[in-house]
């Protein structure tokens, strides 16, 4: 039983305190640092759980553990709780002065995040069906609350509600994949199981088709995948920055995780071919179509992604809209359905989360509350605030793939996986969608560096809580590109 | 070993020094860059007298596995044809920093920053001897040089420096791709490594030649793409009129004097030697654009009225004669290439410091702007001459010496086999006679009827500094260029050597008496 509790802890945990700090909330009266410290606490504990436990995988359950294997343990989903955790602590800091600056302080939020990041650990530590529906949910509700928190202003709740319609619409199609996988394995929930069932048993292959396609559907509502990412840019541009930044990373990690279990138990890589002799043609064209099927939303993904950010004048829509287009890079490490493209995933999420919330915090910082995000609210920029000029420079460059930062060894990595497992026309596709976007990335910087306006930006940005934000993206994305072998070694081990 | 880490290492550490200087300490900043970079010429002149030129493979290596799970690793090591370009980066350098005293008036110090970023990555492509760490280094470069243009360049700096940006990124990503391929085809197919993936250089250069053609072919165009965009070769030379006019004059004289180089040595080291197969086949197509590139070039230099455009194209056509030695696959015409490039380092780089002494006195680099200039500013007259003539070809100068050489290697190359790639591109001689002597005669001579030019200061002390050592060189390498070729010389016939044992079975060239057994069991 203890033994239980303490190797799903990060899920446990986050729960409990999620449920916890609503009440501290709600006795805390008008101190707005007791929730915002609270939450810190909880995060950096859950923190602290996920990495302990992240030698736990392959451990054996426990003789009648109530979590019945429903739960997986360790290894690559402490990995993601570490991700969610930080991304949540890098919003935490962030959204305070954001709030503040904005003049709509609410100390909910703080209990928002520790909601969300619930919800995604959830998902990443799932190993049933369900318990990764159950996630998903907690994750988005928190997201659409998250969309609309300034409920007194009509893009956020425009941005909420759209959300909430088009999000309720994607959970219909994943529910529905879900069962038509169940009736398909016949009456399967478990990943383990149905990837077993699936060699050896008999397994409708054309109701499993479809299932999985609308699984598929489902999650490319959730990661913001073309034909599916029409919501993305409304929703990211009236949300609150802070909020957006962590929506598009952590949010886009957590969907990922879960297409990561879903595919590694549905699309075996090496099946032993005696297994499964009678039917290793459906099993093949099974794995074979629904690979082709996500490199192809992946190739649409990056394209569209990169091209109609390339025409955006508002800073945080093209960032919105990249943001569809890392979704595309992401999913090649899908597509090539190997250890290395899911180490892929995991090390781009990570280099991601930190270059894209850092740079939605500037954008936020920017902002202030008279809604300056236009590309030429930024001239000059390099000139009044040379330091967060810098910044937002490097991490324009990391997320256009420029070495030597993070967003380099990620690329990288995907490309190798995806040549690997034949799909060097997708990294040419993912080439041609980079160079699409170093026009708008390093449009930033022409901006910040190159231009000089007649108005431009006066005043000096000084210190706040974003700053922890910013210093430690900052610091990541430097040391992600240069010295990225020891996440790439951790997570190839745990794979 | 460590010289070489040291020179390597210094400019970076330099540029990050830089960073803690008080923004308004303007003379100290200027002075603590060009400490800076003299020691690391210094220091490089150290690599350069103990860099045994008798043995063809590299020197002063050093590896280090960096990313273990794809077999990345920081290798460096220079031969002969990298010891040279190291040479020129570290030479170059100081004398830019030193002509940006006069040029560069705003945001010093994120200038000098830049400057020494750009340095520690140029050397850095030079020595990389691992395609992970190459492409690193080669995309670095775009980040200090993007902002040199952005920031500190002409009016038309947007435009130059976007399109600079672009243009080269273009290519580089197709590399990245065939980087990755090259990999993943080397460490699973061929060699079955455990990481199933190898961008060691030193490995995959010996099994390029066992790569089938079917994709030898394509990873050839991947390479070539990027590096013939970086040299630039007609048709894709459009950036670099305008990135070479709107950069400030130090930034010219980087780009000229080693940027470009970048393009030909990648073609040398990395084409040439992982692709042979292909390179022998594609080398007619190529060579015919290097030509077409030298007339292009010259004949639109002719008709500019910008003289830092005309010295512009001129690269454009003297990269032709660059790209032309390389593609001959001889040891004349590549090591032709190799001392043409410093040539054109140096005499370009001096030119553009001619036109930078002449636009900071008058703002304007229209040639209609000047006439009669000699005999206000006598000096200059002299080193802008001497620029021109090496810049020409003039015998005794060393202009001549590399010309000559890729010439007669295009001449006898048993691969291009035709004799009207030297007989066109020899002709680009004539033509850069007429430009750059009518350009000198309309600027320097004639009557200086100009009210404006007619109390142009001569030479200022800062200026003879950084004239006087480019023209020791230039003379010297005119005069008594085997200093240099002996450096190259075995790398050169260790490599043409290579490509002959596999088009025709055996070499015209033998490797004179360097015992080293592992290179030899290679070459059996």
């Amino acid at each position: 039983m203890w033994n239980d509790l303490l190797m799903g802890s990060p899920v446990y945990l986050s729960a409990a305190l999620a449920i916890i700090i609503i009440l501290v909330d709600a006795f805390s009266g008008k101190n707005k640092s007791l929730t915002f410290y609270f939450a810190l606490i909880s995060l950096i504990a859950v923190g602290i759980m996920s990495a302990y436990t992240l030698n736990m995988n392959g451990q054996p359950v426990p003789e009648g553990a109530f979590s019945n294997e429903m739960i997986a343990y360790g290894g690559i989903s402490a990995v993601f709780d570490i991700l969610f955790v930080i991304a949540g602590i890098l919003t935490l800091f962030a959204s305070a002065p954001y709030m503040r600056a904005q003049n709509v302080e609410r100390k909910e939020f703080y209990s928002l995040i520790l909601f969300a990041v619930c919800g995604m650990s959830t998902i990443a530590h799932a190993n049933n069906m369900l318990i990764l529906f159950v996630g998903i949910e907690i994750m988005s509700i928190t997201f659409y609350i998250m969309a609309g928190f300034f409920r007194e202003r009509f893009t956020s709740v425009e941005a909420a509600l759209k959300y909430f319609l088009l999000g309720a619409f994607a959970t219909g199609f994943l529910i529905y994949g879900i069962a038509l996988i169940y009736g398909a394995t016949g009456g399967l929930l478990d990943f383990g199981a149905i990837g077993t069932k699936m060699l050896t048993g008999n397994v409708d292959f054309l109701y499993l088709k479809i299932g999985f396609a609308l699984f598929t559907v489902g999650i490319s509502f959730k990661v913001a995948a073309f034909p599916f990412h029409q919501w993305a840019p409304d929703v990211y541009q009236g949300a609150p920055t802070v909020a957006t930044g962590f929506m598009s990373t952590a949010g886009k990690a957590a969907a990922l995780a879960a297409f990561i279990l879903v595919t590694k138990a549905m699309l075996p890589v090496n099946f032993d071919p005696e297994l499964v002799s009678d039917k290793i043609i459906e099993m093949t064209d099974f794995t074979s179509d629904a690979r082709w099927l996500i490199a192809i939303i992946s190739a649409l993904t990056m394209l569209v992604g990169n091209i109609t950010a390339v025409v955006q004048k508002n800073v945080k829509r093209m960032l919105a809209y990249s943001s569809v287009a890392h979704a595309g890079y992401l999913l090649m490490g899908i597509a090539s359905n190997s250890v290395n493209g899911w180490s892929g995933i995991v090390f781009y999420s990570m280099a991601y989360m930190f270059m894209q919330i850092g740079a939605f915090v500037v954008v936020g910082i920017i902002e202030k509350n008279d809604g300056r995000m236009d590309l030429k609210d930024y001239t000059g920029l390099s000139k009044t605030n040379p330091m967060l000029a810098a910044i937002m420079g490097i991490f324009m460059f990391s997320l256009a793939g420029i070495p030597p930062f993070a967003g380099f060894p990620g690329k990288y990595m995907l490309f190798i996986a995806a040549i690997e497992s034949g799909f060097t026309w997708l990294t040419i596709v993912a080439v041609i969608s980079t160079i699409i976007s170093i026009y708008f990335y390093i449009g930033l910087i022409v901006f910040m560096y190159f231009k000089d306006s007649e108005t431009p930006l006066t005043e000096k940005f000084g210190f706040s809580k974003a700053t922890i934000t910013l210093v430690i993206s900052t610091i990541f994305v430097i040391l992600l590109g240069l010295f990225p072998t020891y996440l790439i070694d951790l997570v190839k081990g745990l794979f | 070993m460590a010289t070489l880490l040291l020179t390597l290492f210094i400019p970076l550490a330099g540029s990050l020094l830089l960073l803690f200087f008080k923004k308004d300490n303007t003379q100290a900043i200027k002075y603590t860059a060009l400490g800076i970079s003299l020691f690391t010429f210094l220091i490089s002149l150290f690599l350069f007298f103990s860099f045994d030129s008798a043995n063809p493979g590299f020197q002063f290596v050093v590896e280090m596995v960096w990313i273990q799970a794809f077999d990345a690793g920081f290798r460096v090591g220079v031969d002969g044809m990298s010891m040279l370009l190291v040479m020129l980066t570290t030479f170059i350098t100081p004398i830019a920093i030193l002509s940006s005293f006069g040029s560069i008036e705003k945001r010093n110090k994120e200038y000098y920053v830049m400057i020494l970023l750009l340095q520690f990555a140029m050397t850095g492509v030079f020595v990389a001897l691992d395609l992970f760490l190459f492409y690193i280094f080669w995309e670095i470069i775009l980040i200090p040089m993007y902002f040199i243009i952005g920031i500190w360049g002409g009016k038309d700096k947007l435009y130059a420096a976007i399109k600079f940006f672009l243009f080269t990124v273009v290519g580089s990503l197709f590399m990245l791709v065939a980087v990755v391929y090259l990999g993943y085809y080397v460490g699973s197919e061929l060699l079955k490594m455990e990481s199933g993936f190898t961008s060691n250089f030193l490995i995959i250069r010996d099994l390029g030649s066992a790569i089938p053609y079917d994709i030898q072919k394509w990873l050839f165009w991947g390479f070539a793409l990027s590096f013939l965009i970086k040299v630039p070769l007609f048709p894709l030379h459009t950036w670099l009129p305008d990135a070479h006019t709107e950069a400030p004059t130090p930034g010219s004289v980087i780009l000229a004097g080693v940027l470009l180089k970048m393009g030909t040595y990648g073609l040398i080291r990395f084409n040439l030697e992982m692709f042979p197969q292909a390179s022998m086949n594609f080398a007619s197509i190529i060579s015919t654009f290097a030509v077409i590139g030298i007339i292009y070039g010259a004949l639109v230099a002719m008709v500019q009225t910008d003289v830092k455009r005309l010295v512009a194209y001129s690269s454009v056509s003297h990269l032709g004669f660059v790209v032309l030695g390389i593609f001959s696959m001889t040891v004349e015409g590549i090591q032709g290439a190799v001392i043409q490039m410093v040539n054109h380092g140096l005499s370009t780089g001096m030119l553009f410091l001619c036109v930078g002494v002449l636009y900071e006195r008058r703002h304007t680099r229209e040639i209609s702007e000047y006439g009669g200039i000699a005999r206000v500013m006598p000096n200059f007259t002299i080193f802008f001459a001497i620029a021109m003539l090496a810049s020409v070809g003039l015998p005794g100068l060393n202009g001549f010496v590399g010309e000559y050489l890729t010439l007669i290697g295009a001449f006898k190359s048993p691969i291009l086999n035709s004799y009207w790639f030297t007989i066109i591109g020899t002709t680009g001689v004539i033509f850069a006679a007429v430009y750059l002597l009518w350009m000198f005669q309309r600027v320097m001579f004639g009557t200086n009827d100009n009210p404006k030019n007619f109390n142009l200061p001569d030479m200022n002390k800062r200026e003879w500094t950084m004239m006087v050592p480019i023209v020791v060189f230039i003379v010297w390498i005119g005069v008594y260029p085997s200093t240099f070729l002996k450096i190259s010389e075995n790398s050169t016939r260790f490599l043409v050597n290579k490509i002959e044992l596999l088009k025709f079975g055996k070499s015209t060239y033998e490797l004179p008496g360097y015992e080293n057994p592992a290179e030899k069991q290679e070459l059996e």
